[in-house]
């Protein structure tokens, strides 16, 4: 597994962000330095809850290489409830996805380098149907 | 800061250039603007280049030094620099020679681009085009370039009721466009039937939503106004050049269906060159997904945010409409040369504001080229006027 994968393992397996003490902001993914108070950051990591809503949606047919097993997939940019926005695929049917839907966070599966054969997982969203 | 003519523009064919290599296609570029400006070679003071990905295209990098061996010019040992950003590595170096030559540091300047892609395969090479996006936390999702437009377009149409009619009528006028354009790459019409029934890439984006990637190459040549006087009786001036930059990743922006990049970059250029908007007569701009060119109306000023649509459908942006846009072809159908295509932009504009546009010719006196990495984290606008 690449080093660039296995050091963000933590924030992409747990959704583990950042918050930033002085302004107030969360940040996912994760940053060191707060773009709103750059050297008065004052930055700690965080435990995300999970829940959020889709802002915007596509279903990929012309897949990439390491998703072609799960096409057609939908990825979506997700507002969490903290704040931040965040890409991350889908776990649905393509034809229930809709703009401002509430989903939730899952680990899952995201894909396999075709000759090493490594698995990569992360989060991905279901739709959260208590609330919905 | 001294005023900045170009004096010569040359430009490769565009598109799948399978019995061209990476040097023939360059200095077919080359050596058509060295004639066009009447240079032997001798005068040129520096090159600055823009090329995204030699390394992961062609196994190459070091390509600033290549490209000025192969153009005859290593003799001379005259400073070569390669600058890089995403898509809009042609923009930068255009930006990098005109900085050059205003600021007094050098006389005669070449800004070119080139990238040749189709020594990968299509998937390797959408692979790299989107590494101009975040690589860890959107390409890794299954997030690539055309499914980012993607969702930037989904979102256009439930705020401002864009249709994919209208995305589909960007893809037919550039195509009409490029049939008048000789390096172009498709020159056939297109009908609004086949755009809105080609296969889905990524909903709602369609095939025919998506620029190729192509091969290609484009070179200008520019001088200070009082050594341009010497070359050519045509002079076209750059009045501005302002780049911008915005978060790398789409999720991290203020707004997705804007480009805040192109906005701050464009205000700045009107600004430097005095003028409004509405002052532009021909504009060619970063249509490397339809849906792209109509938020470029709206981030360029050319119509208020959400109104973008309604350019394509009132035929404004036609040929032979009140602010021609891409006479070219555009990305779309002139093709999509990645770090060549903010210069083969400079191209087109001069070659307007001369009246050397041949078939496709608009009235023009100012022009504006908007030249964008991935998905609007660069930005350069560029001001050009007769
Ligand atoms: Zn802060």
């Amino acid at each position: 597994m690449l080093p660039r994968f296995w050091r963000k393992i933590k924030y992409r397996y747990n959704l583990v962000g950042t918050y930033c003490e002085n302004c107030g902001t969360y940040y996912y993914p994760p940053r060191n330095l707060c773009p709103k108070c750059r050297r008065k950051s004052r930055i700690k990591e965080v435990q995300l809850s999970g829940k959020g809503k889709v802002i915007s949606y596509s279903i990929v047919h012309d897949a990439p290489e390491n998703f072609k097993m799960m096409k057609p997939y939908v990825v979506a940019l997700i507002q969490l409830d903290e704040g931040p926005v965040i890409t991350s695929q889908l776990v649905c049917k393509p034809e229930e996805v809709k703009i401002g839907m509430r989903v939730k966070a899952i680990f899952r599966k995201y894909g396999e380098e075709g000759e090493s054969g490594i698995i990569y997982y992360g989060t991905k969203f279901v739709p959260d149907e208590k609330i919905s | 800061m001294r005023r900045v003519a170009v004096i010569g523009v040359g430009c490769s064919k565009f598109g799948e250039l399978w019995d061209m290599s990476f040097r023939d296609i360059v200095l077919s570029a080359g050596i058509e603007a060295l004639e066009d400006a009447n240079l032997e070679g001798r005068e040129i003071d520096a090159i600055y280049v823009g090329n995204m990905s030699g390394g992961r295209y062609l196994a190459q990098e070091h390509i600033s030094a290549l490209i000025a061996d192969y153009a005859g010019l290593a003799e001379l040992h005259i400073p070569s620099t390669r600058v890089e950003a995403g898509d809009a590595s042609g923009g930068l170096a255009l930006r990098q020679a005109y900085m050059a030559v205003a600021s007094g540091m050098h006389d005669i300047v070449i800004a070119a681009g080139a990238e040749k892609v189709t020594d990968v395969g299509a998937e390797m090479a959408m692979d790299i085009l989107s590494s101009s996006a975040d690589r860890e936390w959107e390409v890794f999702c299954g997030a690539n370039l055309p499914a980012l437009f993607a969702m930037i377009a989904r979102l256009h149409m439930e705020k401002f009721g864009t249709k994919p009619e209208d995305l589909a009528k960007v893809s037919v006028k550039n195509h009409r466009n490029a049939t008048l354009n000789p390096k172009a790459q498709f020159r056939r019409e297109i009908s609004l039937e086949v755009a809105l029934n080609s296969p889905y890439v990524a909903e709602p984006l369609r095939l025919f939503d998506c620029a190729p990637i192509s091969d290609g190459a484009s070179v200008v040549i520019l001088a200070s106004e009082e050594v341009a006087r010497k070359y050519t009786d045509t002079p076209v001036y750059i009045s501005a050049c302002c780049q911008a930059s915005d978060y790398i990743a789409l999720h991290s922006r203020r707004d997705i269906t804007t480009m805040d990049a192109v906005v701050y970059a464009s205000k700045q250029a009107y600004k430097q060159a005095g003028i409004e908007p509405k002052d532009i007569d021909v504009a060619e701009v970063h249509d490397s997904f339809t849906i792209a060119e109509i938020i470029a109306y709206e981030d360029l000023g050319f119509v208020e945010k959400g109104r973008g649509a309604e350019l394509i459908r009132e035929g404004v942006t036609e040929l032979d409409g009140e602010i021609p846009v891409n006479p070219s072809g555009g990305l779309k159908a002139c093709g999509h040369a990645i770090g060549a295509t903010g210069i083969r932009q400079a191209v087109e504009i001069v070659l307007h504001l001369r009246g050397d546009a041949g078939k496709r010719q608009v009235d023009a006196e100012r022009g504006l080229a908007l030249n964008i990495g991935g998905t609007g984290a660069t930005a350069v606008v560029t001001i050009f006027e007769r």
